[in-house]
C-alpha cells in the first residue's frame, strides 16, 4: 500500500513517456471542474496557479501529524516541524542553486522580500535606485515609499515598443549615488524575459547590487541564482504551484548580513534583555514570529512536484502553447497583441479595438475561459502602450491547446457582439 | 450563448455604450466629480448643472468598460430634469438594483433597469455603480469630489 501511495504522488509526467497535459491535469484536482456549464480553461497562470494534490496532501498532512512551532521545544513533534520546515528551506536552495540554505529567507511572498529590501537599504537624499519601465506595483511602490522617506531619487530604465529593457541606457542611468538596479525577471504583463545577467555585469562593473524579481519567471524558468550572480532574488510560493503566503527573499550571504531587522519579535533574536537585544544572523534575523511552517512545507512539495516533472518538457509544452496561441489570435480581427520580444514564457497580453478588456473577460468566463483583465498591477506599463486595460492569458504546462482554441472562440464572440 | 450573458449585454446597453449620450463637459458646471475604479482603471468625470436645486444639465467623459459607459450615459439622460431629492432617490433604487440589495426590483425604471443584469456579476457591479457614486458625491453637501470604487 505504502508503494501505490507513492506511485499515486509521483507526478503523471514521470508516468509516461511524452509529455501528456490530460495526465498532468488529474494532478490538479481545481482543474477538473467545470464552471458555468463549460471544462475550467485556467489561464489565469501569471496571477497564481492552480495546486496539485501532492501540495494539498503536504500541507493537510503537516496539520495532521506534525504540527508544533518550530525552533523551540524540546519535543517529537517540534523536532519533525522544524526538520520539514528548514528541509523546505533546504530545497529552496537546491531548486534555485544558492550557496546555502542560508541565502533563503521565507517571507510572505515577493511583495514581502522587495520591501523588506527596500526598508533595509537605509537610502539617503542623496543616493539613487534604478528601476525599469516594465515593473509591477510591487517593485515600484515600495522604492516609492523610501523615496518619500529618504528624498532618494528612483531612475527608470525605458522599454522598447517591443517590450524589452532598452539595456543600453542603463549606463547613462548609473552613477557613484547608484544604491541598487531592481528589475523583473519576467514581466508579469509582456511575458518578456529580461537579460538579468548582463544587467549584472554591468552594474557590479560599479559595485551595484542587483535584486531581481522573479515571481513570474520562477514558474516557467530553471533558475540558476550562482549563474545569475543577482544579489538578492525575490518569488512567491503561489505562482509556482505551492500555496498563498510563502515566498522567498534569496541574498546573497555577504548582502543578507548587512541588512538590519525588518520586523522584531520572537525567532529573531539571539539574547534579549532591556539593555538591548542582539539579533540573529539571516535568515532567522528575518522571520520574526511564527513562521508560515505549513506554506514552507506546501512550497517544499511544490518545489519537490515540478523537479519529479522535468522542468525542461514542461518548459518545451508552454513555448508550444505559446507559440500556438500567438498564431490563433493573429485570426481574431482587431486584436493587437502587447509584449513581442522573442525571449518570452507563456504569457500573451492583448486587446482589441471597440472592445474593453473587462467585457472581453466576462464573455470568455461565460465560455469557462479564466483570464486577467485589467492593468495588471503595471499601470506605468499601461501608460506606455496608451491603453487603460489588457486582457492577458497565461499558460501553466497543464494548459493545452484545445484551451487556446476556447480562447480564440471566446474572442471571436466578444467581438460578434461587442465591437 | 447563455441568457445571462446575452441579458447582461443586450441591445441597449451596447448602444449607450458605442455611442454614449451627453459625452461631453460642461463649461460651467456647478459639480464635477471625478470618479476612478483602480482596480480596472475605469476613469471618468460627471459634470452636473443644478440650478434652484433642480438638475438642468448633466454629461460625463471618461474611459471605461461597456458596462462603465452606459450606465453613466443612462445616468445623464435619467438625472437631467431631477429634483435634488429626486435625483437623491434615483441614486438609492439604483444603487439596490445593481447591487441586488433591499426592496424587490422596482419596475418603473424605464432603460436603467436594463441595467439590472449585472447583479449576477459580481465582478462587475462596479463598473455600473461608478458613475452613480459620483452622482451621490456630487449630491451630498461635503462629500470629496472625487470618488473611488474598489
Amino acid at each position: 500500500m505504502g508503494l501505490d501511495r507513492a506511485a499515486q504522488c509521483l507526478p503523471a509526467a514521470t508516468r509516461t513517456s511524452r509529455w501528456d497535459p490530460g495526465a498532468v491535469r488529474r494532478d490538479f484536482p481545481a482543474l477538473q471542474q467545470e464552471v458555468r456549464d463549460a471544462p475550467l480553461a485556467y489561464l489565469d497562470n501569471a496571477a497564481t496557479t492552480q495546486k496539485p494534490q501532492a501540495v494539498i496532501e503536504s500541507i493537510a498532512r503537516y496539520y495532521r501529524k506534525d504540527n508544533a512551532n518550530v525552533h523551540r521545544a524540546v519535543h517529537l513533534l517540534s523536532a519533525r516541524a522544524t526538520a520539514a520546515y528548514e528541509g523546505a528551506r533546504a530545497k529552496v536552495a537546491q531548486f534555485l542553486n544558492a550557496r546555502s540554505a542560508a541565502e533563503i529567507v521565507f517571507l510572505r511572498g515577493t511583495t514581502e522580500a522587495i520591501n523588506l529590501v527596500a526598508n533595509g537599504l537605509g537610502l539617503q537624499a542623496e543616493e539613487e535606485v534604478v528601476l525599469t519601465h516594465m515593473e509591477h506595483h510591487a517593485n515600484i511602490v515600495p522604492w516609492q515609499l523610501q523615496q518619500a522617506r529618504s528624498g532618494a531619487t528612483l531612475r527608470v530604465l525605458p522599454i522598447s515598443p517591443r517590450g524589452e529593457l532598452e539595456i543600453e541606457a542603463i549606463e547613462g542611468l548609473l552613477n557613484a549615488r547608484t544604491r541598487l538596479v531592481t528589475v523583473s525577471h519576467v514581466s508579469n504583463v509582456l511575458g518578456t524575459v529580461n537579460p538579468i545577467r548582463a544587467l549584472v555585469n554591468i552594474a557590479h562593473e560599479r559595485g551595484i547590487p542587483v535584486l531581481v524579481d522573479g515571481a513570474q519567471a520562477v514558474p516557467h524558468l530553471e533558475v540558476d541564482l550562482q549563474a545569475l550572480d543577482c544579489d538578492f532574488y525575490c518569488l512567491s510560493g503561489h505562482k509556482l504551484f505551492g500555496p498563498t503566503g510563502i515566498g522567498v527573499l534569496y541574498g546573497k550571504a555577504e548582502r543578507l548580513s548587512t541588512l538590519p531587522p525588518y520586523q522584531g519579535g520572537g525567532e529573531m533574536i539571539r539574547r534579549v534583555s532591556f539593555e538591548g537585544t542582539k539579533f540573529a544572523d539571516p535568515p532567522q534575523r528575518f522571520e520574526a514570529g511564527t513562521p508560515h511552517i505549513a506554506g514552507a512545507v506546501g512550497l517544499g512539495a511544490a518545489i519537490d512536484y515540478l523537479q519529479g516533472l522535468g522542468r525542461a518538457a514542461a518548459a518545451e509544452h508552454e513555448q508550444d502553447l505559446l507559440r500556438y496561441a500567438a498564431e490563433r489570435l493573429r485570426e481574431v480581427p482587431g486584436l493587437r497583441v502587447i509584449g513581442e520580444s522573442p525571449d518570452k514564457v507563456a504569457v500573451v497580453s492583448f486587446v482589441m479595438e471597440g472592445v474593453h478588456a473587462h467585457d472581453i473577460g466576462t464573455v470568455l468566463d461565460h465560455k469557462g475561459v479564466a483570464v486577467r483583465a485589467g492593468h495588471h498591477c503595471a499601470m506605468p506599463l499601461m501608460d506606455f502602450y496608451g491603453v487603460p486595460a489588457t486582457v492577458r492569458a497565461s499558460f501553466a504546462f497543464y494548459n493545452t491547446r484545445e484551451e487556446v482554441d476556447r480562447l480564440v472562440e471566446g474572442l471571436h464572440l466578444a467581438r460578434e457582439m461587442l465591437a | 450563448m447563455s441568457d445571462e450573458l446575452t441579458d447582461l449585454y443586450q441591445e441597449l446597453i451596447l448602444d449607450h455604450s458605442r455611442h454614449p449620450h451627453n459625452f461631453r463637459t460642461i463649461d460651467d458646471p456647478s459639480h464635477m466629480v471625478d470618479a476612478h475604479n483602480p482596480l480596472c482603471g475605469d476613469m471618468l468625470t460627471l459634470y452636473l448643472r443644478i440650478e434652484e436645486g433642480r438638475v438642468v444639465d448633466a454629461s460625463f467623459k471618461g474611459r471605461g468598460c461597456a458596462i462603465s459607459m452606459a450606465s453613466a450615459s443612462m445616468l445623464t439622460d435619467q438625472v437631467k430634469g431631477c429634483s435634488l431629492e429626486e435625483a437623491a432617490d434615483l441614486f438609492e433604487t439604483m444603487h439596490h438594483l445593481l447591487t441586488g440589495t433591499g426592496s424587490p426590483e422596482p419596475t418603473d425604471l424605464g432603460e436603467l433597469g436594463a441595467l439590472a443584469g449585472v447583479r449576477h456579476y459580481p465582478m462587475r457591479v462596479k463598473c455600473a455603480t461608478l458613475s452613480w457614486h459620483a452622482l451621490k458625491a456630487a449630491l451630498t453637501e461635503g462629500e470629496p469630489q472625487k470618488v473611488t470604487t474598489e
